[in-house]
């Protein structure tokens, strides 16, 4: 990958420029050029790098990164202690690294052994600390076996682990780190309620919190709603999340992330003047843009009217989008809004549009164009009329007047028959109307 | 029990004021029964003397006498028995046979029955019709007549025949089982017509009437009320709030294939909807139904043709054929040209060009018929709305009503209670 060499060094600066200090100088992946693996992988720590590696893994489709991304796989899950994703990782491999890169049994036994014995001595310890009734205790015991389970990619367990604490915390310093602790499994396992649930459990708390911990919280509560599909509440989650974030939650999400995320869901579902406001104009989202200049032009675009260019951007950065974990399942429908704003936004000043000229600026074609065009039109966001003979869309507006009429008479029918219907109903119950049961057929 | 001499001659003396009536009305309840059936045939010669106009009520009796007597009518008087009760029919008194209603009834129902044995449904339209009209207390009441005469004129294919009886609403009914078969036949009468509006009123009406138990017709008014709504509106709605608990669980179930059919007309591709009719055409035969099913398919163009207007101002014929899923742009220019002269759609065909323009709805409302019409419609509605309110005054002053919704409430009165009209017309 020789593009490896120019990519770092714009990114440096632009880092350097926004962030200013912090980690390691990472480089924006989510450029147009392919997915640098390794690159991608230095800015997250912890289980999500292991999930994201094996993500781009599986569908990258080209061998020599699926091959460059399970080797990382490997060599991080050694570092740690879970036995499972080494199986699953050996499996994947399937021996096309060479001997080194197989199923460790060896390991994988003294693991498991070593599990064993520390979880036998947490759980020594914490009915120990149970018996004594010391809260403090007891709630560090169960945060500990929660890390253990973590850990050991026992995610359930160690949700739980962390859930019990909640009855064990004194100040809210403790709800915030238990907090903390759930969200971050909950989010891997995908469940997204409870990560709305706590954060706002932790945002609730009295005690002014820590700016990183803010920042991380709405980091979280955006991404729960962009895998719940409310793109606009994600986006207002994420342009909110401060720049404090940094690098201080890489063990989740990475601040190019939160760019990419929050950029095409306001591109997708905020109106005009909230774009504008809460994204262009807004300082602290704007240091997030500098780390992944692509996505700002994209924005910057949109805004301007350029659909064309907009567009593109739009397509280059396409096939890394599929595959990031959080997107690429909302990547389709993402797309698909921004570009049938972008056609809603293009229509709305005129009259009429030479359909000709608007193809070329969309870079399809004038029949595509049209079936895009009358979709929406049924679907009632562009008031027009097709004019498929010139191909000319002409704005309509609806006669105030005549549609009022329409509406006065069809009411005073309504009104009518139900009133007759309602009638009839009353006179059969005041009747009391019991209705024998007839014979089968008539 | 006097002799039937006697009995004719009191008939034919005591008809003649109100006070009379009367007595005339005991002596022939005390005369009636199975003496009088068993006298049947004997009473033929007497039926002559009476007038049926002046001695409606006599005459009424002992004709009731006959028809129900049990035997063959086709020997009584020679075959013309039929036309005796139909003369009966037309020239009776109307205040005489109200004292006594369910014999005349009874001898509506033995000429529907006869005509419809005879297989000459036509000739009891007449008659009946003139019965309908005297034996209703006012023009608002259903009466067994109604349904009967309904039937008749669907089996003669008489639909106009039926629209005056169908003009009336409706607002008291005594046996359920009469709305249910007048319902079901009014609409069928309207669809005979092709007023699937008012079919879809009807039928609606037999669908939401309320029910403890389901019934046959119901049934089969639900069969024909999928198959309209799709004709009308391209959709069924679903069942509104005041549907009986029974109607809403169970009417479903009995109408399995037309439930599929209406889904099927939801996924707007006319070849899987042919296909879907063609599997099923026996049930749809069996039912009776094939013809309006047939409709409901070419309805699915013209759905399809309408949408096209709303989207474009003009559209060549083979871009109409792709999105119809006609084959050619000649079917497609049919179908246009059709529905243009139905009124459906307001268009000109350019064949020069093979383009179809689309207009607006040239109707501006500025002229006098649409004045006229509207004003019609207000005073129409506002006499409806008047007699609404004086209904709900009068439940309102029942004992019965106050005393249950005094006790629910404590005795307590809230605004609500102050408030008259329907709050969704506001």
């Amino acid at each position: 990958m020789d593009v490896e060499g120019e990519v770092p060094a714009s990114a440096a600066a632009a880092v350097a420029n926004g962030l200013g200090g912090g980690s390691e100088a990472s480089p924006a992946p989510f450029s147009a050029e392919q997915l640098d693996v390794e690159a991608y992988s230095s800015q997250y720590s912890g289980r999500t790098r292991l999930a994201r590696l094996l993500f781009v893994a599986d569908r990258c489709g080209i061998e020599a990164m699926q091959l460059e991304a399970l080797r990382m796989a490997y060599d991080d899950i050694k570092k740690g202690e879970d036995v499972q994703l080494h199986r699953d990782v050996a499996l994947k491999i399937n021996g096309r690294l060479g001997p080194r890169y197989g199923l460790d049994q060896a390991w994988v036994d003294a693991v498991s052994r070593r599990a064993e014995q520390r979880k036998e001595k947490l759980e020594n310890e914490l009915n120990g600390y149970r018996t004594n009734l010391i809260k403090e205790s007891i709630r560090m015991g169960y945060n500990d076996i929660g890390d253990f389970f973590y850990a050991h990619g026992q995610l359930s367990d160690a949700f739980k682990s962390y859930i019990r604490t909640r009855d064990y915390c004194t100040t809210s310093k403790h709800i915030v780190q238990m907090c903390m602790n759930v969200i971050l499994v909950s989010i891997e396992l995908g469940q997204f309620t409870h990560v709305t649930n706590y954060v706002s459990k932790a945002e609730q708390t009295p005690d002014s919190l820590d700016p990183i911990i803010v920042a991380k919280l709405r980091a979280a509560a955006g991404l729960a709603n962009l895998a719940q599909k409310k793109y606009k509440v994600a986006a207002r989650k994420f342009v909110e999340t401060g720049i404090e974030l940094g690098n201080n939650y890489s063990e989740v999400i990475a601040p190019q992330d939160v760019a990419v995320y929050g950029a095409l869901c306001a591109l997708a579902s905020f109106d005009r003047s909230d774009l504008k406001s809460k994204v262009i104009d807004n300082i602290n989202f704007r240091n997030f843009l500098e780390l992944v200049p692509e996505v700002r032009e994209l924005v910057n675009d949109f805004y301007a009217s350029r659909y064309g260019s907009c567009l593109g951007h739009l397509e280059k950065l396409k096939a890394n989008l599929l595959l990031d974990i959080h997107l690429h399942e909302h990547v389709e429908t993402l797309y698909r809004d921004i570009r049938h704003k972008a056609i809603i936004q293009y229509t709305l000043p005129f009259i009429s549009v030479d359909l000709n000229t608007m193809a070329t600026a969309f870079m399809t074609s004038v029949s595509m164009l049209e079936k895009e065009l009358a979709a929406l039109i049924t679907e009632n966001k562009i008031q027009a009329r097709i004019d498929s003979h010139n191909k000319i869309l002409y704005a309509r507006h609806a006669d105030q007047r005549n549609t009022t009429f329409q509406r006065v008479l069809q009411t005073g029918n309504e009104f009518e028959r139900d009133v007759k219907s309602m009638l009839l109903r009353a006179n059969l119950l005041k009747h009391e109307y019991i209705q024998r049961t007839g014979p089968r057929k008539m | 029990m006097e002799s039937l001499e006697a009995l004719v001659a009191h008939i034919q003396g005591l008809s003649g004021s109100p006070e009379e009536r009367a007595h005339l009305h005991g002596l022939l309840k005390q005369a009636d029964g199975d003496s009088l059936r068993a006298h049947a045939a004997a009473l033929v010669p007497f039926l002559a003397q009476l007038s049926p106009a002046a001695h409606s009520l006599g005459y009424l009796y002992l004709l009731e006498a006959c028809v129900t007597s049990g035997a063959n009518l086709s020997e009584f008087g020679g075959g013309d028995f039929l036309v005796t009760v139909a003369d009966f029919l037309t020239s009776c008194s109307t205040d005489q046979i109200r004292l006594a209603p369910d014999k005349f009834l009874n001898v509506c129902r033995v000429l529907k029955d006869q005509v419809m044995q005879l297989n000459t449904p036509i000739r009891g339209i007449a008659p009946l019709r003139v019965a309908v009209r005297k034996i209703q207390a006012s023009p608002e009441q259903l009466t067994p007549v109604h349904a009967d005469y309904l039937l008749l004129c669907l089996l003669a294919k008489q639909y106009k025949a039926g629209l005056s009886v169908l003009e009336d609403d409706i607002f008291e009914v005594d046996q359920p089982k009469d709305l249910f078969l007048y319902c079901y036949y009014g609409g069928m009468i309207y669809i005979g017509l092709k007023k699937f509006a008012k079919a879809l009123e009807l039928l609606h009406n037999a669908v939401t009437a309320p029910m403890s138990s389901l019934n046959a017709i119901a049934v089969e008014a639900y069969k024909k009320y999928i198959l309209v709504s799709l004709i009308q509106n391209g959709q069924v709605p679903s069942f509104p709030k005041y549907t009986s608990a029974t109607a809403q669980r169970n009417l479903k179930n009995h109408a399995q294939i037309y439930v599929e059919l209406s889904t099927c007309y939801g996924n707007g591709r006319y070849t899987e909807l042919e296909t879907f009719i063609e599997s099923n055409a026996a049930s749809f035969q069996s039912d009776n139904n094939l013809g309006l099913v047939k409709q409901v398919l070419s309805s699915m163009y013209k759905r399809n043709i309408q949408r096209l207007t709303q989207t474009y101002l003009t559209l060549s014929l083979e871009d109409i054929a792709r999105s119809v899923q006609l084959d050619t742009p000649r079917d497609a220019e049919m179908h246009v040209l059709r529905m243009i002269e139905d009124g459906e759609i307001h268009a000109t065909i350019n064949q020069k060009d093979g383009m179809v323009s689309f207009h607006e709805d040239p109707e501006q409302y500025k002229s006098v018929e649409m004045v006229d019409h509207i004003d019609s419609s207000i005073q129409r509605l506002t006499a409806l709305s008047k007699k609404l309110a004086s209904i709900d005054e009068n439940m309102a002053c029942d004992p019965a009503y106050l005393l249950k919704t005094g006790r629910d409430r404590g005795g307590r009165f809230d605004y609500d209670d102050f408030d008259n009209a329907p709050h969704k017309y506001f």
